[in-house]
């Protein structure tokens, strides 16, 4: 701060205290919703306080879910996530790891190329291509599974270049002198890049795993069996099924626990958040 | 670039296969299958393909409702950019005020990030429903008759709403990291000359806060285009009247829904060129940030 200014220091309170108050706004409505009873919704406005029906509504959904609306309970449907995240998370970090050690410390005929093919897949988001794709994971027998639901989205340049960019300032000497020491590429590998590039790691997969938690459109298309639903492209089929009227108690339920791991792991882990969101963007 | 390498020659190709081999069967093959097709026609029984050219593409561009579509897409785009970068960039200038609460305010700012968007989408559905959410009940005592399902204006700012309301902490943590990259002193001195806040902000502040700004811009931009397929999905579907159907949207129920596969894949290739020019655009950019 340069000066002190009263004035502007409380309008700037304000500030944050209204913005603080509307991006809350909708997720106390729909945790507020998701502790009343059915009934509470037939007449008029939604209410303001939370219920009475709290505890009643989430084990209903844990347990059983909707059974109108064909999707599974919402436990099965968590766990379906849970998998999906954790395998798109270390996939990408595996694959991009290994291909970033190839493409700094070694020299091979066709690297440029290499380098180009995994530069593309910047510009080939999922949702540009989503019918061929779709004829792709069909031709190889892939809907309806955890395979299918993770390894296509797994091919990332961005991992890629973010540990290029680590490999590129790890000092020449250590290679020196692990080769001195008679170290081969993958000992070298495991026991020194791997630990320098350890908080790197870790922030990659923050940001990882709520991008795959979050996968919407390729969930939908690709499962068509119950077992495999998840849980952000299941809330869309709840919302749905029910002819009428949603049973919004049960469906805001099911978004409180949608977003539940996703931003307990942005705020338990924040430092590591921000870093992996900056580097990412580099 | 590296002086000391490893001189292996079959290992890095054994390091890269995993990578090289996802990229070419899911993201090159269908690509080009998308190219391959955007040149075909099948007819109603899809049992014959022929080779048109570039007609899928001429039948594009004399569509009313691909025309709509990118109208449509761009004053989403924009809506939700300006919308979400202007309110972040005055919450960031606000917390950058803050000496102790700042890490408090910026932890009750960041969250919405891991919000997916079909569910930010749910959740702004449900309070602007016409019958028993507080948003249209709060509107009709000011004299507003709220209805996004049959109102297209309506339906457009529910979904720029909720696709900014998502964008919030990602713009204001990187507003709020290039604020506080620019030196206490150039304020300080201007402080000294006698501007003021307003002044310091127009004079100093905005203009250093320019590459920041540019990125983000671009981000936006592509985030409004290409990962908001969940909130228009979860809610209006792209209607009433094709009034929020983003050409992303278009892409998938065209191909999917509507089974026209050659259109479907003429609309891929235009958004390849699309996100192929605003890829080259942020690196240009980043480019330059690097020479800074």
């Amino acid at each position: 701060m340069i000066e002190n200014r009263p004035g502007l220091n409380l309008l700037a309170h304000l500030t944050l205290i209204l913005g603080v108050c509307i991006v809350a706004l909708p997720v106390w409505v729909a945790f507020v919703a998701s502790t009343h009873g059915p009934t509470d919704f037939m007449s008029g406005t939604i209410p303001m306080w939370p219920g009475p029906h709290l505890v009643e509504n989430y084990s209903r959904m844990l347990g059983g879910g909707l059974s109108t609306s064909g999707t599974p309970p919402v436990g099965t449907m968590m766990l379906n996530s849970l998998i999906m995240a954790l395998s798109i998370a270390v996939g990408k970090i595996a694959i991009s790891v290994l291909s970033a050690f190839a493409v700094v410390y070694f020299r091979f005929p066709l690297r440029g190329l290499a380098f180009w093919c995994i530069f593309v897949t910047l510009m080939l988001p999922v949702e540009v291509r989503i019918v061929p794709t779709f004829q792709v994971v069909a031709d190889l027998g892939m809907l309806n599974s955890y395979a299918g639901l993770s390894i296509p989205l797994i091919a990332s340049a961005t991992a890629t270049f973010l540990f290029r960019q680590v490999f590129l300032t790890i000092p020449d000497e250590l290679t020196e002198a692990a080769r001195i020491d008679g170290a081969g590429p993958m000992k070298f590998f495991r026991d020194i890049l791997l630990p320098l590039s350890r908080t790197n790691i870790a922030a990659l997969f923050v940001i990882l795993f709520i991008y795959g938690w979050n996968q919407y459109l390729w969930p939908l298309l690709i499962t068509t069996s119950s077992d495999y639903y998840t849980i952000v492209a299941g809330i869309k089929r709840m919302a749905d099924a029910v002819d009428g009227l949603p049973q919004w108690h049960l469906v805001m339920a099911t978004a409180m626990l949608a977003m539940i791991p996703p931003v307990v792991v942005v705020i338990g882990m924040q430092r590591l958040f921000v870093k992996g969101l900056v580097e990412t963007e580099k | 670039m590296k002086r000391t390498l490893f001189r292996n020659q079959l290992l890095p190709w054994l390091l890269l296969a995993p990578q090289l081999i996802i990229t070419f069967v899911f993201f090159l093959w269908p690509a080009a299958q998308a190219v391959r097709q955007s040149f075909l026609r099948e007819d109603a029984f899809g049992t014959r393909t022929s080779f048109v050219g570039f007609d899928n593409f001429k039948a594009l561009w004399s569509s009313a409702e691909y025309m709509n579509s990118l109208q449509v897409t761009a004053v989403f785009a924009i809506s939700v950019t300006v919308l979400s970068m202007g309110l972040s960039l005055l919450l960031a200038i606000a917390v950058d005020r803050m000496i102790k609460s700042a890490r408090v305010y910026s932890t009750l700012l960041v969250w919405p990030y891991a919000v997916a968007p079909a569910v930010a989408g749910i959740l702004w559905w449900f309070i602007f429903n016409p019958t028993i959410g507080i948003m249209p009940y709060v509107l009709s005592q000011l004299g507003y008759n709220w209805n996004h399902i049959s109102d297209k204006g309506d339906a457009m700012t529910l979904v720029v709403i909720a696709s900014a309301w998502k964008q919030i902490s990602y713009n204001f943590l990187f507003f709020l990291a290039g604020l506080q990259a620019i030196p206490a002193s150039l304020r300080e001195a201007a402080a000294i000359d006698g501007a003021g806040p307003v002044r310091r902000f127009f004079d100093i502040t905005f203009p250093l806060l320019s590459p920041t700004t540019f990125f983000l811009l671009v981000v936006n931009i592509v985030y409004a285009m290409f990962d908001t397929f969940g909130v228009i999905d979860a809610t209006t579907e792209g209607g009433p009247a094709q009034a929020t159907n983003i050409l992303v949207y278009k892409v998938y129920f065209d191909g999917f829904v509507g089974q026209n596969l050659g259109s479907s894949a003429a609309q891929s290739v235009v958004l390849m060129m699309l996100v192929l020019v605003l890829t080259v655009i942020q690196f240009r950019y980043v480019e330059k940030k690097v020479e800074y």
